[in-house]
C-alpha cells in the first residue's frame, strides 16, 4: 500500500506541469492572471483552443509536423534497411568505407553544421519545402546499426533455404527478412516519429514562410517578446497541449514498441 | 560474423546508395564546409568573405562572451545531468517494486519523453512566471527574495534546467529500471543475510552494479543537453536575461543566422564538433567495456 502511495506521489509530481498547462488552457485570461493562482479547470476550453487554432494556424502546422515526423521515420527506416542488408549479406569492395562513413554521422549532429547545411539546402532550392524538412535528416547510424545487429542474429540457414527455393537477394529481403523485422520497425518508427515531431533547429533553419513551419516552432511565435502585448497564456497553453498530444499519444498507444525502441536504439 | 550468402556485382552498391548520398550531401559536405568557412571572415559590408586563417578561433577563445556561453553550457549540462540522474535514480528505485500494475505505472512515468524540449520549456515558463506563476507564488510565501527570471540570470538557468530534467526523467527512469531489474535477487538476499541495511545495500551492492548504466546515461544526457536543447533556449529565454542562458549551440546559431557572422559561427560549429567527437568516443569506450564484461 505504501509503495503504491509513493509511486502515485511520484507520478503526480511528474504529471503536475502537464496538468497545470491543461488547467491554464481552460481558463479565461482573467482567471489565468488571478492571484493566488487557480489550480482547477474552467469552462473556456472551446474558445481558447479555437483561438489557438486560428491565431497559430495550427491546422497547417500540425500537417507539416506530421509530414516531417512520418517522412523522417519512414525514410530513415527504409534506407537503413537497405544499407544494413547490403552490409550483412554481401561482400563488396569499399564495405568498410561505407560502414565507417555511416558511423561518423553520429558525430555530426545538426548544430555542428548549421551554416553550411543551410547553404546546401538553398543551393538545392529546398528551402521551404517538404524535401528540405525531411530528406537531409534521413541518414541514421543508429537505425542502420540496429538492423545490422538484427540481421546478424537471423540464422544463415534461412538465406540458404531461400536460395534453394530460387529466391534472389531482393526476394529474400522482401519475403523473409522484412516480415521478421516487424517489431524492430515498429519500435524504431515510434522513436523516430517523436524525434521528427520534436526537431526544432532544423525546421527553424530551412523554412522561411509561416506556411511551412512546424508546430513546435509555431508556439514560440505565440509568445510575445518585449512589453507591448499582453501574452494570452491560456491560448499559448492550448496550442502547447495540441502540439504535445500526438507524440505523447504515440507513446501511450504504442507503449510496448516504444520501450523496446528506447532500449534497442541506444545500445 | 555472418557467412555472406549472396553474390552480385552491383546490387550491394545500389542498396547502400541512398544512405551514402544523404550522408555525403547533408553530413560530410556541410561538415567540410564548416571547416572551410571557419577560416574566413565576413567583410564589413557583409558582401564577401576574406581569408582570415585561424583568426576566428583565436578571437573566439579570447572573447569573454564566448567563454561565458561555454560556462553557461557546462553549468546547464551538468545541472541537467546530475540533477536529472539523481532524481531519476531515486524515482526508479521507488518504482522498482514487485507490485501489480507495474506496466501502467511505467507508462505513467515515461510519457514526458514525447514532449518537445521547447514545449516543455513553454510550460515551465508559465510555472516560473514572475506575476502569475505557481512557483514564485509558493516561494514568496516561504521567504522574500527576487525570484524573477527576467531579472535574475540564475533563475532563468534554473528554469531551463528544470524543464530539461522534467523532459528527460521518464527516459532515465526507464533505463535505471531496466538495470535494477537485471540485478539478481540472490545478490540482494545475500547482502541482507550479511546484515546490510537497505541504505548500505543500495550503496554497496546496487549502485556499483548500476554503474555501467549510470555512465551510459551520463554521456547520453550530456549529449542531450549540449546538442538537443536549442529549441528550449530559443523558445523560452532566447539566451537572456543578458547572456545568462546563451549556450554554445544557441550562440552559434545566433551569430551565424541572425548576425550573419558566418566565419565565427562556423568556427563555433567546429569547436562543437570536437565536443561531440569527445562524447562519442567516451560512449564507445564504455560500449567496448561492456562487451568484455
Amino acid at each position: 500500500m505504501l509503495v503504491h502511495a509513493g509511486l502515485i506521489a511520484v507520478i503526480a509530481l511528474i504529471a503536475f506541469p502537464l496538468y497545470y498547462a491543461f488547467v491554464i488552457s481552460t481558463q479565461s485570461l482573467g482567471e489565468v492572471t488571478s492571484v493566488p493562482p487557480r489550480l482547477t479547470p474552467s469552462w473556456h476550453v472551446g474558445e481558447n483552443y479555437a483561438a489557438a487554432w486560428v491565431k497559430g494556424k495550427l491546422g497547417r502546422l500540425l500537417v507539416n509536423s506530421l509530414v516531417m515526423a512520418v517522412g523522417i521515420a519512414v525514410g530513415k527506416i527504409a534506407i537503413s534497411i537497405l544499407s544494413a542488408f547490403a552490409i550483412v549479406y554481401f561482400n563488396f569492395r569499399g564495405k568498410q568505407v561505407v560502414f565507417w562513413m555511416i558511423f561518423v554521422t553520429l558525430m555530426l549532429p545538426v548544430p555542428v553544421r548549421i551554416m553550411s547545411t543551410y547553404e546546401v539546402i538553398s543551393t538545392l532550392g529546398w528551402i521551404d519545402s517538404y524535401w528540405g524538412l525531411t530528406v537531409p535528416l534521413m541518414a541514421s547510424a543508429t537505425a542502420t546499426f540496429l538492423f545490422r545487429q538484427f540481421y546478424q542474429t537471423v540464422p544463415d540457414s534461412l538465406a540458404e533455404a531461400a536460395q534453394l527455393d530460387g529466391a534472389g537477394p531482393l526476394r529474400f529481403l522482401w519475403s523473409f527478412l522484412l516480415p521478421l523485422s516487424g517489431t524492430n520497425i515498429a519500435a524504431l518508427f515510434v522513436i523516430l516519429f517523436i524525434y521528427g515531431w520534436n526537431e526544432y533547429l532544423w525546421p527553424l533553419m530551412v523554412t522561411n514562410s509561416e506556411e511551412m513551419r512546424t508546430v513546435v516552432i509555431g508556439i514560440e511565435k505565440l509568445v510575445p517578446r518585449g512589453g507591448g502585448e499582453i501574452p494570452e497564456w491560456n491560448v499559448i497553453m492550448a496550442a502547447a497541449m495540441m502540439a504535445l498530444l500526438p507524440p505523447v499519444a504515440v507513446i501511450l498507444f504504442m507503449q510496448r514498441w516504444f520501450v523496446k525502441g528506447l532500449i534497442e536504439s541506444e545500445k | 560474423m555472418k557467412r555472406t550468402v549472396f553474390r552480385n556485382r552491383w546490387l550491394p552498391y545500389l542498396l547502400v546508395l541512398p544512405q551514402v548520398v544523404v550522408t555525403l550531401v547533408f553530413f560530410f559536405w556541410p561538415a567540410f564546409g564548416s571547416l572551410r568557412l571557419a577560416l574566413y571572415r565576413t567583410s564589413p559590408f557583409g558582401d564577401r568573405l576574406i581569408f582570415a586563417g585561424l583568426d576566428n578561433y583565436t578571437r573566439l577563445l579570447g572573447s569573454g562572451e564566448y567563454l561565458q556561453s561555454a560556462v553557461n553550457s557546462f553549468v546547464f549540462a551538468f545541472g541537467v545531468t546530475f540533477g536529472g540522474l539523481t532524481a531519476s535514480l531515486g524515482l526508479a528505485v521507488l518504482a522498482n517494486q514487485k507490485i501489480r500494475g507495474l506496466a501502467i505505472y511505467r507508462t505513467a512515468l515515461l510519457w514526458p519523453y514525447g514532449i518537445a524540449p521547447a514545449v516543455a520549456g513553454i510550460i515551465w515558463l508559465f510555472i516560473f512566471h514572475p506575476a502569475y506563476g505557481v512557483l514564485p507564488y509558493v516561494l514568496a510565501a516561504v521567504g522574500s527574495f527576487q525570484f524573477n527570471w527576467l531579472l535574475e540570470g540564475w533563475v532563468a538557468m534554473l528554469m531551463l534546467i528544470t524543464a530539461a530534467v522534467w523532459k528527460q526523467l521518464g527516459y532515465n527512469i526507464a533505463f535505471f529500471l531496466a538495470g535494477l531489474q537485471s540485478i539478481p535477487t540472490s545478490v540482494l538476499e545475500a547482502a541482507q543475510v550479511d546484515g546490510a541495511d537497505p541504505v548500505r545495500r543500495f550503496w554497496r551492492v546496487v549502485f556499483p552494479l548500476l554503474s555501467p548504466i549510470t555512465f551510459f546515461l551520463f554521456v547520453l544526457n550530456m549529449v542531450f543537453s549540449f546538442f538537443e536543447t536549442f529549441g528550449l533556449v530559443h523558445a523560452v529565454t532566447q539566451g537572456g536575461p543578458g547572456h545568462a542562458t546563451e549556450i554554445l549551440v544557441y550562440k552559434a546559431y545566433n551569430d551565424g543566422f541572425v548576425n550573419q557572422q558566418l566565419g565565427t559561427s562556423a568556427a563555433q560549429s567546429v569547436i562543437l564538433m570536437v565536443v561531440v567527437i569527445g562524447l562519442t568516443m567516451l560512449q564507445f569506450r564504455y560500449a567496448e567495456k561492456r562487451v568484455t564484461y
